[in-house]
């Protein structure tokens, strides 16, 4: 009686249990793609205010049916973009941008903070065009940020930023972050407007 | 030479298969870490366009989503094969956006709606008109912080 073993629990079906479990959590989740491009809005006020922009302050980005793009008026490729919207942000035509390295054309914009970049579309554009044009003048304003950035606070603005958003990171670190973000984007602020899309 | 006779007697042995749960159970564990449960089944087709910019959005409870695309293909019989709008687990129309945006932030706890974004998760085929609609109701219920989801890829795929 004292001598009496215990017979072994037979392992063999545990990979069927495990399997039956995988599979189940195969079909009830997905991967999360929760990332994308943050927009805001403008509100909706029922008076517009008026806002006199001279023209050589206006980069007009229109997009037409077939996703082709018209930039100031020429057509363009998607691949020229993003360095004419740079070329076009940086320029600093009246010199009171000390941080600008552009050519300072006369016919460009003044300063970053007065650069206004507008995009219209059509309402056949397919989707995926507008956000590859959103992202190439995201890239334009996350280059020049990144260049300012590195150059005062060693590090890239997309980095910085990155941390400041991540909820882990500690308040305290998290006050100095906030002032370098705000700091870089007031040298080159993201002023992009959309028209309302264009109707036939 | 006798030694090595034993071999030929055909017999394979047999593959252990001991380790085979605690493969599937590595599986498993690696299944629950990375993904998270489906709330709504998806009615639309939603191929996301690619971007690089990317901003990662981090907290679930401060998203609302708003799907839109092509009504997948068992779908197709009753709603046609034009883009539409899904909310919750409902195909809607253009109005009912700002009543659903309301009735969601009403939802989320007080110190959480004014943080709130919307999470645009359209698939790439859809239009802008219906885009800039949808735009124009989240404006009129001032839900303003917008965020275009996308996978992270290179933007020139999306012209193809």
């Amino acid at each position: 009686m004292p001598n009496r073993s215990i017979p072994e629990v037979s392992a063999g079906s545990m990979a069927d249990i495990a399997f039956l479990l995988l599979i189940f959590f195969l079909v009830t989740t997905t991967i999360e793609t929760d990332a994308g491009l943050d927009r805001m809005l403008p509100p909706d006020e029922t008076q517009q205010p008026i806002v006199d922009i001279r023209q050589k302050n206006l980069f007009q980005v229109a997009l037409n049916r077939e996703g082709q793009l018209l930039v100031e008026e020429q057509p363009m490729d998607l691949a020229e973009l993003r360095p004419a919207a740079i070329a076009f942000l940086d320029n600093g035509g009246d010199g009171s941008c000390a941080y600008c390295q552009g050519l300072q054309e006369a016919s460009s914009s003044d300063n970053p903070n007065k650069a206004v970049i507008t995009l219209k579309s059509d309402r056949e554009t397919p989707y995926g065009a507008y956000i590859a044009v959103q992202n190439e003048l995201t890239g334009a304003y996350n280059a020049l940020r990144n260049r300012e950035a590195r150059a005062r606070y060693g590090r890239a603005y997309t980095e910085i930023e990155s941390e400041y958003l991540n909820p882990q990171t500690p308040p305290a670190l998290k006050a100095i972050l906030r002032e370098q973000v705000a700091g870089i984007r007031e040298l080159y602020p993201m002023k992009l407007t959309e028209a309302e899309t264009a109707r036939h | 030479m006798a030694k090595f006779n034993k071999k030929k007697d055909g017999d394979l042995p047999a593959v252990s298969t001991a380790s085979l749960p605690d493969i599937v159970f590595m599986l498993l564990f690696f299944f629950m870490t990375v993904t998270t449960m489906k709330d709504s089944s998806l009615m639309v087709e939603n191929t996301l366009p690619n971007a690089s910019e990317i901003k990662k959005l981090d907290k679930k409870d401060r998203v609302i989503y708003i799907f839109v695309g092509k009504p997948t293909s068992q779908y197709q019989k009753t709603f046609g094969s034009e883009p539409r709008i899904q909310l919750n687990d409902k195909f809607a129309g253009v109005g009912d956006v700002g009543d659903y945006i309301l009735q969601e932030r009403a939802k989320k706890a007080q110190e959480l709606q004014n943080v709130l974004t919307i999470a645009m998760k359209v698939d790439k085929e859809a239009s802008m008109g219906l885009i800039s609609d949808i735009k124009q109701e989240l404006r009129k219920v001032n839900a303003l912080k917008v965020n275009y989801t996308t996978y992270e890829g290179d933007a020139f795929r999306n012209l193809q």
